[in-house]
Formats: C-alpha cells, structure tokens, sequence
C-alpha cells in the first residue's frame, strides 16, 4: 500500500493491536488475579476505542454503548471473577498443558495465519482501516490457545470474556452504525453468558473444591 | 395471524414465570396446558405460511413457511415433553424436591420459549440473541441434576458453545458489513431485506459470513469436529432436557445455518455454500456413525444418533435437488419426533433400571410392557424403517442426491447411514429383546431384576404421540403440511 494511512486508520490499528498485545499478557499471567486485571485494562481500551470512533465518525449512539461496554466489562466482569477468586482462596494458575515460551510460539503462529487468511480476503474499503479486522481474528484465535492451553476455569472463562472483546473491536470496524438496540442486546446476552459461567465456577468450586480442570474427564467416548 | 406470533412468544414466558412460583402440581399441568396450546398454535399457522405468505407482528417478528417449519417440529417436542415430565419428575414433599422441580419447570418453560423465539424473530441480529439465550438457560438445565457429571458437562457446554457463539456473533458483524456497501453504514439486518440486497453484497465478505455462520452456529447444532460439548450434555442432563436438546435446539441452529445459507447463494451462487456443508456433514456423519458402534451408555447412543442426523440434513441441503431440501425439512419434523421418542423411552429405562450402562440392562421389554416396545419402534425409526416419518425424508434426500452429478456423495451417505443403523440397533436388541437370564449368567445382576410394569403412564401417552406423529408423516403427509414443506424448500432454493 503506496498511501499514507489516515489518523482514524491509524489510530484503530494501533488499539487493535493493544488488545491483541494484552491477549498476549494474559498467556504468561502467573496469577489468576493478574489476569483479570488485564482482562479489565483490555477492556478498557476496546470501551475508549468505541468513544473514538463515536467521536470520529460522528455516531452518538457508540457513546451510549461505550458507556454500557465501561460499567459491564470493566466494572462488572472483573468484580465478579475476582470476588469468585477471593471466596476460593485461590491465586496462583494451575499448571498449564504446556510451557510459556511454547504457548507463545503457538500464539504466535496463530496469530499470524489469522492476519494472512483475513488479508487474503480483501475485503477492503475507503471507510474501513486496513488491518483491524484481521488484528481482531488474530484476538479471537489467541484466546482459543488462551483457553485449551490453560486449565483452570478462571482462565477459560476470560478467555472466553476476552474473545469477546476482539469481536467488539472487529463490530467497531466494520459495522459501526450498528443499531443501538443491537449493541444493547449484545451486550445483555454477554451479562447473561457471565453470570452463567460464575454459576457452574461456583458450582464447580463448591464440588471439586478447586478451580482447576485438570479432573474434569470423566465424560468421554 | 400477527397476533398468533404474540400469543406464542408470550404464553411460554409467562407460564415460565408462574411456575417458578407455584407449587409443583399446579406446574405441572400448567406446563402441559402450555405445550399443548402453543404446538395447537403453531400448527394453526400453516395455512397462511403454505400460501405464500409472511406472517409479521412490528418489526420484532416474522414467520414463513421456513420459520413455520421450525416451530411446528420445537413446539410439538415441547408439548410432548412436558407430558414425559409430568411422569419423569417423582413427586416430593421436601423441601429440595420442591426446590428442584420449582426451578426445573420454570428453566423448562424458558427453555422452550427461547427455542419458539429463534424462528419467529426477524433478523440475524436477533436471530443471535435469541440462540444465545437458549444456551445459558439450556446450560442451567443440563446442571440441574447437581452430580459431578452434570457439572462436568455443563462447564464443557458452556464454554464450547460461547465459544461457538463467539464466532457465530462475528460471522452476523461481517454479514451485517457486507450489507453496509448497499444499504448504507446502519440499516436493521431483516431477512427481507437482506434477501433483497443479497445479490450485490461483497462476495468474499459473504464468503467469510458464511464459514463462521457454519462454524460457530455448527457448533451448536452438534457438527463434527465441533460436536464435542453434544454427547455430554445429552447424557447428563436430565432426561426431559435430553429431548429438548436433541429434537429442538439441534433443529434450531440447524435453522439459524439455513439462514445464512440463504443469503449466501444468492451472493455466490450454490456451489460454494454446498460444498461447506457438505464437508460438514460428511464429517459428523462418519464420525457419528463410528461412535455408535462402541457406545456403552444409552443416553450418549442417542447423543451420537442426534449427531448423525444432523450430518444427514448438512448433507442433504448440500445435494442441489428441491426434492432433497424438502426431505431436509421433513427430516427436521421426523427427527425431532422420534428422538423426542427414543429419550422419553430411554428416560423409562433408566427410571427402571437405575443405570444407563447398556451392558446392564437386558430384558427391557419384559420389564416395560409397554414404552419397551415403543422404545424399540422409535430406535427403528430412527435408523428409517418404513412406515415412520424418517423412512419417507430419508427417501427424498437419497433420490436428491441421486439426481445430483456428485452421485458418489449419495452412496456414501446410504452406507453411513447403514453403519449407524447396525450400530443403533445392535445396542437396542441387546438391551430390549434380549432375555436377561441369558445375560447375565447368574451374576450380580439376577438380584437386582426389576419388577414388570411402567414407570408412569404419562410416559407412556407421550411417546405414543411421538409414534402417532412418526406415522402420519411416514404414511400420510397432510396435505397442507406438505404445502408448507414445498413452499419452505422454494424459500431456501437457488433463485432463478
């Protein structure tokens, strides 16, 4: 690409590879703490993502949702899971299958044929940044490495939480003007789907009286 | 008729919420008196879908002939379950039994009026929303029973499929894009007028819509490689919620698919969206079909018959042939028919038995009388003997597909199916038909032989409606039914 990128391109690429970046962190979080804490910061800069493109695009109806996007996954989440974590008495990760470095390497692999495959799509016009949407699938497919390489139910669950956070960066891209009751509705469902995952945590900490899936393998064949 | 569309919407909901209040008994039969009402609703909405029309009610809600399909097959099951539950749920005067059945019949209801949702709202958007609520509410259900099992399952479902609808939300993002360079940066994403636009969207846009549309709603509807939550939560959940999983929520992702499926050929024409499903399911069919023969758990047989199924009808929409997408949507009424059928009977069993280790059970239908047999009838008609519903769609999908230049797929999915049939019916005959004095050669099974009689008859009546809807659609489609299936499949067709 001869042309020099514009501010609004600019800027969105860059929080999309600040998302991306802290999907990265939270593969090396040691402690279940800290990674609901970067859960948070991720989340905090996918919510000042929205206010810019509000702001750059003129779409007063993203204010609202950023707003609603802060008080959920910034506030909200992150206060349940570290309230789960409090009452389990639990903070260092359990044991993951494999080391740092090689979920790293794998991380990194995915990553990049996430960029590659979505590149190779074209799917490219004057309005949309050029490499925020495959930044994105690179979020979504890291937080699946996030979450089969990590065994408890913590990190599974933010993982989770996380991919979503990399759908919101790639429904700011490409479908800003989205319907406000839309985004609302989205938004519900994600507070729904936590408030079933701290469900069966919680059930699951007050069975096995650990947070770890290292023991759930009873169901197979 | 938008009134009909409400009156479905609403009653479900509202029941859910008296029976979380009242007491069981009243639950109960309120539950019943629901199901039976909303299926009588759904099916009074045939006509007017047949004659090509839409019904809606506002912006929110939509139903045609496709829609229609798909409600009639979810609210039957619905009906039909809540007269099993009415048999399957002992009566207790505890406290916790008060407890369990509170919240069981109030996640039932729920669960079915989300189920109802998904195919009368208009749009992807809420198409989304809605299968997303029958996941967290199904995901309470199948932990209901409170055993490590069902907590095991339950975490694998609910992670999987988030998971799944994860990248079924980004598929409707990227879809909702591809309509931005026609209708402009925000418009409302309703099949309309998506169908309307569909020809001039981006097609590598759609193309990227399509896969994830497949992947992440697949994963819900049990297709292989991402089936694995499916047997699971089928085995564990209770057996009212088994039914409801296999025969309708299955069905309704399958239908959220179909949704894509239509906006994509009209973007790219037929062969791309076929060729998708058709790896699908060949996939879950092959696997499916080699699971069932190593299965040791009856309720997980049954779990991989519903995988089975659901790579038939992949498969079946990937053949070209009208006559084949009208056997698909049969199939849907069929199945959920029949493997609503089969669980209630399996649920009779391992009330009986107290174990769902087929290597356990023998003798069934000396012990059942009468859903022993019936049990046996329902496996047969899944593995499609004539006279049942299966035989008939199974027969059109196979003639589609032999009508297709990709004959070779036809014969693969025949000697599949065959596999799946030995294997189902290999299980069944062992547990059912076998003596089990014979089997068990004097062990420790002789003391524990059960008593001959039923569970309860209400499990009785409701596989029997099961069996009686098997039959009229194997022998005798009616004749407006049949309209809505042709109307439904020109709907889902490539347009000229």
């Amino acid at each position: 690409m001869s042309h020099v990128p514009s501010t609004y391109a600019g800027v969105t690429d860059v929080v999309a590879v600040l998302v991306l970046l802290t999907e990265f962190a939270m593969l090396r979080a040691p402690f279940l703490r800290s990674q609901v804490r970067l859960y948070q910061f991720q989340s905090l800069v996918v919510t000042a993502l929205a206010v810019f493109v509000a702001a750059s695009r003129h779409i007063d109806e993203l204010y609202v949702l950023a707003a609603l996007s802060f008080a959920l996954k910034v506030v909200l989440v992150p206060r349940l899971v570290l309230r789960l974590l409090r009452d389990a008495d639990v903070d260092l990760a359990g044991s993951s299958v494999l080391g740092v470095t090689s979920m790293i390497l794998i991380a990194i692999g995915v990553s990049a044929f996430g960029v590659l495959v979505v590149g190779s799509l074209r799917v490219r016009s004057a309005a949309l940044p050029a490499s925020a949407l495959a930044i994105a699938t690179a979020v979504v497919l890291v937080a699946f490495v996030l979450i089969i390489l990590r065994a408890d139910v913590v990190s599974q669950a933010i993982g989770f939480f996380s991919l979503e956070n990399g759908v919101s960066v790639a429904s700011l891209v490409l479908a800003a003007g989205l319907p406000l009751v839309v985004g609302v509705a989205f938004l519900f469902d994600l507070l729904v789907a936590v408030v079933v995952f701290g469900v069966i945590m919680r059930v699951h900490h007050g069975r096995a009286q650990t947070l770890s899936t290292s023991d759930l393998d009873r169901l197979k064949g | 008729m938008s009134s009909l569309l409400i009156a479905i919407v609403v009653l479900p909901f509202v029941v859910a919420v008296v029976t979380y209040v009242a007491p069981v008994a009243v639950s109960r039969i309120l539950t019943v008196v629901s199901g039976v009402l909303t299926c009588g609703l759904s099916l009074a909405l045939i006509p007017t879908a047949a004659a090509h029309t839409q019904v809606t009610s506002g912006s929110v809600l939509r139903a045609d002939a496709l829609s229609v399909v798909f409600l009639v097959a979810t609210t039957f099951l619905y009906a039909a379950t809540a007269i099993f539950s009415c048999g399957y749920l002992r009566p207790g005067s505890g406290e916790a039994e008060r407890r369990y059945g509170r919240r069981f019949y109030a996640g039932l209801n729920l669960f079915c009026w989300s189920m109802a949702a998904v195919p009368l709202v208009n749009g992807l958007a809420l198409l989304w929303v809605a299968i997303e609520i029958t996941t967290v509410i199904s995901v309470l259900l199948v932990a209901i029973d409170d055993t490590d099992g069902a907590t095991e399952a339950a975490w694998k479902y609910v992670l999987i499929a988030s998971l799944g609808l994860g990248i079924a939300l980004l598929a409707t993002i990227v879809m909702y894009y591809a309509g931005t360079t026609v209708f402009g940066s925000s418009y409302d994403l309703s099949y309309m007028k998506l169908l309307a636009g569909a020809h001039h969207f981006p097609p590598g846009v759609v193309r990227l819509a399509f896969v994830l549309a497949v992947l992440g709603f697949g994963t819900k509807m049990g297709l292989v490689p991402v089936h694995t939550w499916l047997p699971d939560a089928h085995s564990e959940a209770p057996t009212p919620v088994s039914a409801l999983l296999s025969g309708s929520l299955l069905a309704v992702s399958f239908y959220a698919i179909l949704r894509y499926f239509q906006i994509a050929v009209r973007t790219l024409g037929p062969v791309f969206p076929r060729n998708v499903l058709l790896i699908f399911g060949i996939a879950s069919l092959l696997l499916a079909a080699l699971y069932l023969l190593s299965q040791r758990d009856l309720k997980r047989l049954l779990a991989y018959s519903s995988v089975e199924h659901m790579g038939i009808l992949t498969i079946g929409m990937s053949f070209g042939a009208p006559i084949a997408i009208v056997g698909v949507l049969l199939h849907v009424l069929a199945h959920a028919a029949a493997k609503g059928t089969a669980f209630f009977g399996a649920g009779s069993v391992v009330r009986k038995f107290a174990t769902k280790d087929l290597s356990k059970i023998r003798g069934g239908i000396g012990a059942l009388p009468w859903s022993g047999p019936m049990l046996v009838a329902a496996v047969l008609a899944l593995s499609a003997m004539p006279p049942f519903g299966i035989f008939r769609s199974e027969f059109l999908i196979v003639s589609g597909g032999l009508s297709d230049p990709r004959d070779t797929v036809a014969a693969v999915l025949v000697i599949l199916v065959t596999i799946s049939f030995f294997g189902l019916s290999w299980f069944t005959t062992q547990t059912m038909l076998t003596p089990d004095v014979a089997a068990t050669g004097g062990g420790p099974l002789e003391a524990t032989r059960p008593a001959k009689g039923e569970v309860s008859a209400w499990i009785v009546v409701s596989m029997a409606l099961g069996l009686v809807a098997l039959v009229i659609l194997g022998v005798h489609l009616p004749s407006q039914l049949s309209h809505l299936l042709d109307r439904a499949a020109a709907e889902l067709g490539v347009p000229r």
